[in-house]
């Protein structure tokens, strides 16, 4: 259930997150999810990769800053209120979410990616509420 | 066990009584036997009869490490070579080695002030001392050497390196006493690990460390590790070497052997003596050396004194580790700032110092200090709230320490332009 986030350190400089991009692209490794978090001075890029062991030896011998994150992933149905329910399930639950992300899959159904505060916590409660939560190999995979 | 009780817990005015002799004699000797010193006495009108306490000191002139250098290899004895019985040197990073010689008498004197030191670290004549400074021309192991059996205890002079033999005497012998610099304590204890010796299975219980800066952090991981009190011993070589000062088991500062080397702190920038209390530069004027005395002797060091009586009972001035090299001061808003002051900063707030980059300009009629800090491993975070937070606390520290705003990015690893494996810590781009 765990996925391993790939998170790299950022300055805001031009140029890096296309250099980010092209080192994984040259090694054939796929990105199906990514966000860049920013402040003024820095930012966060947020990525889950095909292989993140590999990703991130990449991208340390390149001198990026870079580390995998436990993350997990919620298949959630594409419709209104949806991710709303979500979260008002774990806030129930004293889950707190330190950031999330979200991206379509189709009409049908949306992933979002969740940093709760406590990961065991979070998946026994989603579990419990019968949610969705998608394999780590099924996200490398898309 | 306090050693010279006498000296070691005379009130100030018995302290400054022995000073004030001594100092006057040391002038005069130095005035008849050190033309190069003479001179720079001449130059500001002095003679030797101007000193007439040891609140004269400061109307001395200051002798540098170039003084040595520029007299070298013998240039600054004052007694014939046939009353010289020991010398040694220090290299220096360029040119010649700085030259230092002893009499007889100066031997003894160096011989008192490590035994005094070795008490104040709880060392006694049933110990056995394992010396793993270098012997040779470095005054380390020698110093360490005779201090240790001029108190009775057993010395181990095994000198510095092989650590496979330094690990076999320490385990067959029982060692309790260690004093080597405290990189290699700590290269000892990962060695210690790895040919699965445990501490509990050693008899150590005291190191005694110097020649070397080294932080409160790297003291604790020592003492965990070793599971011994890790003690800081202070000296250089121009002085007399080890045992100018010493901690005692209090830990709150290392006693100057004062009625040796009198020490003074000065603002390395105005060269005005300082307030007790305050941080400046490490100057000390010899009062006992008979080979090579000298005067106001300015160490670079920067640190600071407290002259109140320790909880130990002695009344031997404390000196506090070492902050920096005052060589390396920046006066930013009229403030000095010195860089390794950022460093200590930066080294509690993780297990090994960030590589770090001060930028100092000027805008205006303002300077501003901008310090760039490379986000690596130990620091990095995969959410922005806590990238904000290490920001604003280095901030915040920085602020505290330095008592000057300053403008902290982070940046991201191998930003900083490194030369030759170091990395250049300091920009000043200011015009002046
Ligand atoms: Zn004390």
């Amino acid at each position: 259930m765990i996925i391993k986030q790939l998170t790299v350190f950022l300055e805001n400089k031009t140029g890096r997150l296309n250099e980010v991009s092209q080192l994984l692209g040259i090694s054939g490794i796929n990105i199906s999810a990514m966000t860049l978090a920013d402040t003024s001075e820095f930012g966060i890029l947020r990525m889950i990769v095909s292989e993140p062991e590999k990703a991130l030896s990449i991208l340390k011998d390149a001198e990026f800053s870079a580390r995998l994150t436990d993350v997990i992933c919620l298949n959630s149905p594409n419709e209104p209120g949806a991710l709303a329910r979500a979260l008002e399930i774990l806030s129930g639950e004293s889950v707190f979410i330190e950031y999330l992300y979200a991206y379509s899959m189709d009409n049908k159904s949306a992933n979002i990616v969740l940093k709760p505060d406590n990961i065991q916590k979070c998946i026994e409660v989603l579990q419990k509420h019968k949610m969705e939560l998608v394999s780590a190999s099924e996200m490398y995979k898309i | 066990m306090i050693w010279n009780e006498k000296i070691e817990c005379a009130n100030r005015d018995e302290m400054r009584t022995i000073q004030t002799e001594r100092l006057i004699e040391t002038v005069k000797r130095i005035y008849h036997n050190v033309p190069s010193y003479r001179q720079k006495m001449q130059e500001v009108g002095l003679v030797p009869d101007d000193i007439r306490s040891i609140d004269d000191l400061s109307k001395l002139p200051f002798t540098l490490k170039t003084d040595l250098r520029d007299n070298y290899p013998f240039g600054m004895f004052t007694v014939p070579m046939s009353e010289i019985v020991r010398i040694h040197a220090s290299s220096g990073t360029t040119g010649k080695p700085t030259v230092v010689g002893y009499t007889r008498k100066d031997l003894n004197s160096w011989s008192e002030v490590v035994t005094r030191s070795l008490c104040m670290a709880g060392v006694h004549r049933e110990d056995i001392v394992q010396v793993a400074y270098g012997y040779g021309l470095f005054t380390g192991g020698l110093g360490l050497h005779y201090g240790c059996e001029n108190l009775g205890a057993s010395v181990i002079p095994i000198s510095g390196g092989n650590t496979e033999k330094q690990l076999q005497l320490m385990e067959d012998f029982g060692t309790t006493v260690i004093a080597c610099t405290p990189s290699y304590s700590l290269f000892l204890a990962e060695e210690m690990e790895a040919a699965g010796i445990k501490k509990e299975n050693l008899k150590l219980r005291i190191g005694i460390f110097g020649a070397e800066p080294w932080t409160e952090n790297m003291r604790k991981e020592i003492e965990a590790k070793l599971g011994i009190k890790a003690i800081d011993i202070y000296g250089l070589s121009e002085i007399i070497g080890p045992g100018v000062s010493c901690e005692c088991e209090q830990q709150a500062g290392m006693h100057i052997n004062e009625d040796h080397f009198v020490p003074e702190i000065i603002d390395p920038e105005t060269l005005q003596p300082l307030p007790a209390g305050e941080i400046g530069e490490l100057v000390f004027t010899t009062i006992t050396k008979e080979g090579i005395p000298l005067i106001r002797y300015r160490t670079r060091d920067l640190t600071r004194l407290n002259y109140e009586k320790c909880a130990c009972g002695r009344t031997l001035v404390r000196m506090e580790k070492c902050k920096g090299r005052s060589d390396d001061m920046l006066i930013i808003r009229g403030v000095n700032v010195f860089p390794s002051q950022i460093e200590t900063v930066l080294l509690e707030m993780s297990e090994t110092a960030p590589h770090y980059l001060l930028i100092v300009e000027r805008e205006g009629n303002l300077d501003t200090l901008k310090l760039m800090v490379e986000v690596q491993e130990q620091f990095f975070s995969d959410e922005i709230r806590q990238l904000e937070a290490l920001r604003k606390k280095i901030t915040h520290k920085l602020q505290s320490t330095l008592g000057i705003s300053v403008d902290v990015k982070l940046v991201e690893p191998k930003t900083i332009e490194r030369t030759a494996g170091k990395a250049k810590r300091v920009i000043d781009n200011r015009k002046l």
